[in-house]
């Protein structure tokens, strides 16, 4: 029994007595517990205030995060085993298409809940000070969705994949000063954002492994990271959703 | 200028012009401190800038070559396998088109019914020229220098664009 107590402590760091006091000091120092903030306004739990549309975001962000991790088993990037392996996904692994529906149609709504979550913020005037910044790290985790959607796109490396990442990247080519192809451009074909991006000058086995890199690695990331700000500001700013 | 780390009890040394030697060496220290941190961020990130450019990259050169022009029929367009260039014959000579649509890149396709290039991207339409005249292609397609090597055989050089009336005479 006391090895039960010692593990209840050790977790828990409160002990087993059982008072008002007790349970306020267990919430206060457990990690689970204070995610949740400790007072939440009227406001903040009232629905047609927020929709809870950031909180879908984030719950679509994690979907996507669990369901390509699977996916990530099972897919290889390698230009001629890449189609290959997403046909696989599809038709042999066990729970494959599910997963890989899963996984595209949380990344459709991310990209369809985050803008609403900014129009929601915009409508209400939740920008203004004290959270101003805020708004600017959401528009950077906007462009981040945008991103994960854009390199996610290349990798069943089909020819919808193949052309649409031909379009994108050459819009890349075409930007002011870092494209070779846009207005004031420096940088030359094999120097410019084009290139860096396709790891060479036409798409092939490097743009793949790069894009491979960006989606799973750099890009959820780059975004958690900034979540985690995104959020611990909210906190810092008073709460979601109130009147300052 | 900047906060002094240590502070400096005597309060007589610092009251009039007079700076103490500690306060100097410590100052210099500060921002030396500072550009050594700013100097070690410069080269990393140079580094990692330079990481992503590859020294080689394994892709098809440049320059090749395409056949005897004894193989390419009168007034026929022919895409050359994995090169994405048209080899055009006509009266006037040869002259090669590089396939890459001139909106966002993508390869159009030559309908040999219609004479003409169509994009599938987005829809823009050229001549068997390469001039555009229909859809959001802002240019005609680019015509690349082409060229007979001494065994006779055409070479392109995709390096090289030339002008819209550039043609290789045989």
């Amino acid at each position: 029994m006391n090895i039960i107590v010692q593990m209840w402590r050790s977790i828990f760091r409160t002990g087993v007595a059982d008072s008002p006091v007790h349970r306020v000091f267990r919430v206060v120092v457990n990690f689970l517990l204070h995610l949740h903030p400790a007072r939440v306004s009227k406001d903040g739990i009232k629905l047609r205030y927020t929709f809870c549309l950031g909180g879908l975001s984030l719950f679509f962000f994690i979907v996507t995060a669990v369901t390509g991790g699977f996916l990530m088993i099972y897919y290889y990037p390698d230009v001629d085993k890449a189609y290959a392996s997403m046909k696989d996904i599809d038709e042999i692994v066990p729970f494959g298409t599910f997963m890989r529906n899963l996984h595209r149609w949380a990344a459709h709504l991310m990209v369809i809940f985050v803008p609403l979550h900014m129009l929601r913020v915009f409508l209400t005037a939740a920008y203004k000070p004290p959270r101003e910044f805020n708004w600017v790290i959401g528009v950077n985790l906007l462009l981040l969705t945008f991103l994960l959607s854009f390199t996610g796109y290349l990798l069943p490396w089909d020819q919808l994949s193949y052309w649409a990442v031909t379009v994108g990247t050459t819009m890349a080519e075409n930007t002011p000063i870092l494209g070779a192809q846009g207005p004031f451009s420096v940088l030359g074909p094999e120097e410019d954002m084009h290139f860096i991006l396709l790891g060479g000058t036409t798409i092939g086995q490097p743009t793949l492994v790069r894009f491979y890199f960006a989606h799973c690695v750099a890009l959820p990331g780059a975004l958690a990271g900034l979540m985690a700000l995104h959020f611990w500001r909210i906190r810092k700013a008073g709460g979601i959703s109130r009147p300052l | 200028m900047f906060k002094p780390i240590i502070k400096i009890h005597d309060a007589t040394a610092v009251s009039t012009e007079r700076v103490s030697r500690r306060h100097i060496l410590w100052g210099v220290l500060y921002w030396a401190g500072w550009g050594i941190i700013l100097g070690i961020l410069c080269v990393v990130g140079g580094a990692v800038v330079r990481l992503l450019y590859p020294r080689v990259i394994y892709e098809a050169s440049k320059v090749f070559k395409a056949g005897r022009p004894e193989d390419y029929k009168m007034g026929s367009v022919n895409l050359v396998p994995g090169r994405s260039v048209w080899i055009v014959r006509e009266k006037e000579g040869f002259y090669a088109l590089l396939a890459k649509c001139t909106h966002l890149g993508c390869q159009p396709i030559w309908y040999e019914d219609q004479q003409v290039f169509k994009c599938p991207c987005h829809g823009s339409r050229f001549y068997k020229d390469g001039i555009n005249f229909s859809g959001p292609a802002p240019r005609p397609l680019e015509r690349l220098h082409i060229s007979l090597s001494n065994e006779g055989r055409l070479v392109v050089n995709k390096g090289k664009v030339v002008g819209h009336d550039y043609t290789l005479q045989t």
